[in-house]
């Protein structure tokens, strides 16, 4: 299921924190979202809706929640003990939190900080996606690793030593194996974190190129420390801050023209 | 838009509100509950094993009592069964192995981690841990037909003609008991402590031999004086692991302690342990209240390695734990 | 002598004999070895490993029923125990924070500090006592419980090794968490996980004092599982405390393969292992 045909935002006045104006039914839909950590909230009462084939951008300092805030769209959080989430997660009117979660996270794919290629060979790594879900080895197998490995613009790199271990390749390498990995699977939505901090900066913009191409047919939510790089990439950028969303918004108009004073002084940078 | 009447409205979603079907179909469930069973498993052994020795010992246990432990006679034939000359063989036995095994286990494991180039010190201590796999058999062979000879012919004479007049050396020898089997416990046991020593040794931090150096200290003065007392509750709860083992070894002892249940003050002496009379007597046993009292004796070795054990793994997970030893 | 040169020379001297207490240890493995190569070498031929025991007085014969006799005890062992102790390490390495995987470390750290003899004789009371025999089975249940607390300890050290990052990306990928550990975990901690349960079956093969009494031995070939079976250590054993000369060499003989065979699996096992790795 792909999402919808992209559609132009109409511009309008500086959004004032909640979601931008009138458009296509968005493809994640955030309601009242709060998160535990045992006793300690690390997300308050997030609003926030993700539009479909768009690139949203999360940045805050350190330790404001932007990647807890993301882990909770594919339920990573689950894996830990004590983690508790209240409110709603709605995935094209779905409720993320409900539906089972292998499903869910097939729909929605996810890139780590460090890139965390399995032990195997190159061609196995992508295909472990399709492989978990069934597919039988094959030609479509084949057809579907060149196609994911194409999209994460690694094919003519190594389309040669497909059967290498994954870990001879280079880091930015790598971290591409692990977006055409996450392609593999065909998810509705790509979630980021900080992809490319481990990353030197050629690594880097090669990444974000293939970003902007994958965006035609997926969501993709990046969070990222590097506000150059949301400047660089974003159609919409939301700013975490202690756990809330401060400001959500054209990234345009966050950047230039922020209504909310935090905004403005990590813009600026008059702190973290 | 959003159908948002038939959702459940939003509440505290809690990893298990998700609903168990749910994981179940997730695979999680089956995974954990799989392996919980199999884990679960040693916790019924466990259980089996107490309830079995206290079962099988329940006839000597009912006839004898507490009296057991306190008295000396073993006569199978006459149905007299006291455990004291094993509980004292073992404890003596054990002990004479860690007064040969310690220092030299110290003192070996002093060198490998504080003197030796870490090479060196690598191959030796590879070396030295495969002596902890050596079969207890093949270190019997060693002691009957090594260790029996080296003891009748030499460390007799000696420490008879130099110490003869103690106690602890008087009396006529033919190689086997206390003294022998105390020496090939010590081998023994010598490469657990010099494991464990060395690698509690390794774990201080290098800014204490820094400092003591930095006073003006030899290598040797830092080692001994700043180093081994910051490394002690390792070295100690090696000590008490080598302990836990002397305590239930049973092959190597059986062959070189000369399996005489008495109690003599002399090392030279013959003497019995726990261990040694139930691999010697069990097969022969020749009522079923002898069986009884061997496996009360090995029921009484049982809680003894146990809380060894538990105490030796206290003092390694304090180690670990706080880093090394409180000043 | 001045005071510096005192502590100069007991400097020497201390670490001049905690150098001879270090090859001392290492000595006592090519004493061993020197002392079974030169004594049981020459009782090594063809005979000794195809030929039955011969009775005392008779010169020759061999171990042959007690090589097998170890080997299918052994297995038996192996098959009961490495199931259970891997599936138990597993459980431990991946759902294993809380009380109850406490209580079931705390437990197999315990029975794994238990003395041999005593687990030989929970065997008697549970298997040989019931059936009335010594057999091969009641001996490869008594190694069995020995070996599983070994196996469960290590599988986990091993499976705990595998970095967290390789499972979160296998369930981002959709696979559950079943599919997660057993087509990216436990492949990934292969080798480490087979060496240690290698291991943890060379300490049992060795082991003499729990078969005394369940296995217990036998001069002739075992026709089945439930018969009493020759085994290689307690035939050690009992050559090596029987008064007749030919049987002693026979010990040697029979001690030198045991051993042999110990140290190549420890040897080949640890250079496997990459240095580091973790080990009980």
């Amino acid at each position: 299921m792909m999402g919808t045909l992209a559609h132009s935002t109409s511009s309008g006045p500086p959004s004032a924190g909640l979601a931008p104006p009138e458009r296509m039914q968005p493809k994640l839909r955030i309601s009242r979202l709060n998160f535990f950590y045992g006793a300690y909230q690390a997300l308050h009462n997030i609003e926030l809706e993700v539009a479909a084939n768009r690139i949203t951008a999360l940045i805050g300092p350190s330790g404001c929640g932007k990647s807890t805030f993301l882990r909770v769209l594919n339920r990573m959080h689950e894996t830990v003990r004590g983690a508790r989430v209240s409110g709603e997660v709605l995935l094209d009117s779905e409720d993320a939190l409900a539906m089972n979660v292998n499903q869910l996270r097939r729909r929605v794919g996810m890139v780590f900080q460090k890139p965390n290629p399995f032990p195997k060979s190159l061609f196995e790594n992508v295909a472990y996606g399709l492989r978990v879900n069934g597919m039988r080895g094959g030609s479509r197998l084949h057809e579907a690793v060149e196609h994911s490995l194409r999209r994460a613009a690694l094919w003519d790199e190594v389309k040669d030593s497909l059967h290498k271990s994954a870990y001879a390749l280079s880091g930015g390498q790598q971290q591409r194996l692990c977006v055409a990995r996450a392609l593999a699977v065909n998810p509705e939505v790509l979630l980021l974190d900080e992809p490319s901090s481990a990353l030197d900066p050629i690594a880097t913009a090669k990444i974000e190129e293939l970003l902007f191409h994958l965006k035609k047919n997926c969501t993709i939510v990046i969070v990222t420390h590097n506000m150059q790089q949301a400047a660089r990439i974003a159609d919409e950028t939301g700013f975490f801050l202690l756990g809330k969303l401060i400001e959500f918004g054209k990234t345009e108009t966050i950047f230039k023209n922020p209504s909310k004073k935090e905004t403005e002084d990590y813009i600026t940078g008059r702190f973290g | 838009m959003a159908d948002t009447a038939t959702l459940p409205a939003g509440g505290t979603a809690d990893t298990a509100r998700v609903g168990f079907l749910n994981r179940l179909r997730s695979g999680d469930a089956i995974a954990h509950l799989l392996t919980l069973a199999f884990a679960a498993v040693i916790l019924l052994i466990a259980g089996m094993v107490v309830v079995e020795l206290f079962r099988s010992s329940s006839e000597a246990r009912h006839r004898f009592g507490w009296t057991f432990f306190v008295t000396s006679g073993w006569d199978p034939v006459a149905g007299r069964f006291g455990a004291l000359p094993f509980i004292y063989g073992t404890l003596v036995s054990s002990a004479v192995a860690l007064i040969i095994s310690v220092p030299i286990g110290l003192g070996a494991a002093i060198f490998l981690s504080e003197l030796a180039p870490p090479r060196i010190s690598d191959a030796l201590t590879f070396v030295i841990e495969l002596l902890a796999a050596v079969p207890s058999v093949i270190y019997g062979l060693l002691a009957v037909f090594a260790l029996v000879p080296l003891v009748r012919d030499y460390i007799y004479p000696f420490l008879h003609g130099t110490l003869g007049f103690l106690p602890l050396f008087q009396g006529p020898t033919y190689g086997v008991g206390m003294l022998t089997a105390g020496l090939i416990l010590a081998i023994m046991v010598v490469p657990f402590v010099i494991s464990i020593s060395r690698e509690s040794l390794l774990a201080v931090p290098n800014d204490q031999r820094e400092a003591a150096l930095a006073l003006g200290a030899t290598r040797w003065e830092s080692t001994w004086h700043v180093v081994v007392p910051y490394a002690r509750l390792g070295i100690i709860g090696s000590i008490f692991l080598a302990l836990a083992r002397a305590l239930g070894e049973t092959m190597a002892v059986t062959m070189v302690i000369g399996n005489n249940p008495q109690i003599a003050a002399s090392l030279f002496a013959p003497g019995y342990t726990i261990p040694a009379v139930i691999a010697s007597e069990f097969t022969e046993a020749t009522s079923d209240l002898h069986l009884s009292a061997l496996v009360e004796l090995g029921l009484v070795l049982f809680l003894l390695t146990i809380v060894v054990n538990a105490f030796a793994r206290l003092l390694v997970l304090a180690t670990t734990r706080r880093g090394t030893a409180r000043p | 002598m001045s005071r510096h040169h005192w502590r100069g020379f007991i400097n020497a001297l201390m670490f001049g004999l905690t150098a001879i207490c270090a090859l001392a240890a290492v000595f006592v493995l090519f004493w061993i070895l020197g002392f079974l190569v030169v004594n049981g070498g020459r009782s090594l031929s063809l005979s000794f490993f195809t030929q039955l025991p011969k009775p005392p007085g008779e010169l020759g014969g061999g171990m042959a029923n007690a090589m097998v006799g170890s080997f299918e005890i052994v297995l038996i062992a192996s098959a009961i125990g490495v199931p259970i102790g891997f599936l138990g390490g597993t459980y431990l390495a991946e759902f294993g924070n809380g009380t109850f995987p406490f209580l079931i470390r705390y437990t197999a750290d315990l029975l794994n500090g238990v003395p041999s003899i005593v687990m030989g004789l929970f065997a008697y009371a549970v298997v040989v006592r019931p059936m009335h025999r010594f057999s091969a089975l009641a001996g490869g249940i008594a190694l069995s419980v020995i070996l599983i607390p070994t196996t469960i300890r290590t599988t986990e050290q091993f499976l705990r090794a595998v970095p967290q990052m390789l499972r979160e990306g296998a369930l981002a990928l959709g696979a559950s968490r079943w599919k997660s550990i057993t087509t990216v975990v436990v492949p990934a901690a292969l080798r480490g996980v087979a060496t240690g349960i290698l291991l943890g079956i060379g300490r049992i093969a060795g082991e003499a004092a729990p078969l005394l009494f369940t296995s217990f031995s036998n001069q002739f070939w075992s026709r089945s599982l439930a018969q009493p079976t020759a085994s290689l250590p307690v035939m050690i054993f009992s050559y090596a405390i029987s008064p007749y000369a030919d049987w002693h060499r026979q010990a040697w003989a029979a001690g030198l393969v045991l051993l042999a065979v110990m140290l190549l699996l420890n040897i080949g096992a640890r250079l496997v292992l990459s240095p580091g790795a973790p080990r009980s």
